[in-house]
């Protein structure tokens, strides 16, 4: 692998006594798709919110482009191209969704601070956050308030919001959750776009094995905060932490009996 | 066939100056499990929502149990027998796990054989059991919210897509769960996208398309009827799978 755009280096946090992500190390590359599974509560938003800022690491450092990022702000880490569509949506509620995109395209913009930016540049923001709209099938919904969006929507607004800010990095967090059948290839097709086009850096958590088995290079394990397994997706399927831990029914749950 | 559990008889639901429900007409049978399936937007929240009285319908009938409902306030539908998990992962973060469960079950503390049979589905809620459910994963607080609609036996369930979330293993070990409670009477209105839940699970399915229901039915015909899934859905769910 070429030099690695972001990387973990024994990353890890603590919340009073429980290690909720314990010194995990990896590397992810350019034009690389790399999927996260594990159970609930392994760690893998966790592990996405130290990567990208939300969560300071207890210990163990991160790093984007070679660069030590690790005492960097959220918001740093999102200028410098670290792009976090959530698992919970995270949007501005009473703004429309196309109001919600071109915020995101006016915070790209090197005119943004300049309140007397002349109004062709506002034009341009607004075109701009069309084609983001259009990407994600909501041009037609651009009018509506965000917090009238059915959740599916939602989801669809925080992944053009996310785009708009033009990262190399984007961290994808369950992105078809909560979607009907007939949208979730739309986030797929999406996905699969970024991936073709070869220069971005995507990191996926999915619970969705069919949605896996389709997008990812690879995939990494956690189980209880660590790193478990780390392979091609065949292999890592396969293996017997995959199958017992994350596929199969744990065995406390064998047919419990209800009184 | 016995009268409906639940029915709705042309439900209309305006939210600010959106019309979403345009005269549902729903009904829930006795004992089984309904998937209500649709896409994005067709109302399936809003149902929801409106048979629970947090919104209220602005024209048409709900009646449960024979009894009219449509105007009664939330905690009285809820006290009716009526349990609500909704899509949006909601618990208490400040209350520890046991609290959030004590909260929910209405006539005493929660019974020990039936927390053992929840910690069955969900061992994570079992080793949290004393910390702030706030610390919970997003997949354990989606646990947490289910947990607390099974808490003690109600007469009927309306549940917004369980399985958001989850890992695939919790996801199997529900669907025995929702077995026993089918089994023991419970019935259950399931909005779902996870397709193989809701075939495991529904006897009959309505399909709702802009604020209305389009198709009502048996799980056993939509599953055998590529064409139909295609027409009502967009998308077969051969494709999806």
């Amino acid at each position: 692998m070429s030099a690695p755009v972001l990387e973990t280096r024994d990353l890890t946090i603590r919340f009073g006594g429980h290690v909720a992500v314990d010194a995990v190390s990896c590397a992810f590359g350019a034009g690389t798709l790399t999927a996260i599974v594990g159970p609930n509560g392994a760690g893998k938003t966790t592990y996405f919110n130290l990567m990208s800022g939300q969560l300071p690491a207890s210990s163990g450092t991160v790093h984007l482009d070679g660069e030590d990022i690790t005492r960097l702000s959220a918001a740093a880490r999102t200028r410098r191209g670290i792009g976090r569509a959530f698992q919970i949506t995270n949007l501005f509620p009473n703004l429309s969704v196309a109001e919600n995109v071109r915020l995101a395209v006016q915070a790209k913009s090197p005119n943004a601070a300049n309140l007397w930016s002349r109004w062709t540049t506002h034009g341009e923001w607004i075109n701009r956050a069309e084609h983001f709209l259009e990407e994600v099938a909501l041009a037609d919904k651009r009018h509506l308030s965000a917090a009238a969006l059915p959740h599916g929507d939602k989801r669809k607004l925080e992944v053009a919001l996310m785009m708009a800010l033009e990262p190399h990095v984007f961290m994808f967090d369950e992105p078809t959750a909560g979607m009907s059948i007939d949208e979730v290839p739309v986030i797929l097709d999406l996905i699969r776009k970024l991936k073709a086009a070869g220069d971005s850096t995507i990191l996926l958590v999915e619970h969705k094995m069919d949605v896996v088995r389709s997008l990812a290079d690879r995939i990494i394990v956690l189980h209880n905060g660590k790193l478990v397994a780390d392979g091609d997706p065949a292999t890592v399927i396969a293996s017997p932490v995959v199958q017992e831990a994350y596929l199969g029914a744990p065995a406390t749950s064998q047919a419990p009996v209800m009184p | 066939m016995s009268t409906p559990l639940l029915q709705l008889e042309g439900v209309h639901t305006h939210i600010g100056q959106y019309h979403i429900l345009q005269g549902v007409d729903l009904a829930v049978p006795r004992g089984a499990l309904t998937v209500l399936l649709g896409r994005n937007g067709a109302g399936k929240t809003t149902t929801l929502r409106t048979i629970m009285g947090l919104w209220k319908p602005s024209k048409g009938r709900v009646a449960f149990d024979g009894r009219e409902i449509g105007g009664l306030q939330t905690p009285d539908i809820a006290l009716s027998g009526i349990s609500y998990v909704p899509e949006t992962m909601s618990v208490f973060s400040d209350l520890t796990v046991a609290e959030n469960l004590r909260l929910a079950a209405r006539h005493g503390p929660p019974d020990q054989a039936r927390l053992d049979w929840i910690f069955g589905f969900f061992p994570a809620l079992q080793k949290f059991w004393q910390f702030p459910a706030g610390v919970l994963s997003g997949g354990q607080k989606q646990m947490l919210s289910v947990a607390r609609a099974v808490i003690e036996p109600r007469t009927l369930i309306l549940i917004d897509e369980p399985t958001k979330g989850l890992a695939p293993a919790i996801i199997e070990s529900m669907i025995h769960a929702f077995q026993e409670l089918k089994r023991s009477n419970t019935t259950i209105l399931l909005v779902e996208q996870n397709f193989r839940f809701a075939q495991a699970l529904g006897d009959t399915v309505a399909v709702m398309d802009d604020g209305r229901i389009v198709h009502n039915g048996t799980m056993a015909e939509l599953t055998a009827d590529t064409a139909l899934q295609t027409r009502l859905l967009g998308l077969s769910l051969g494709e999806h799978q």
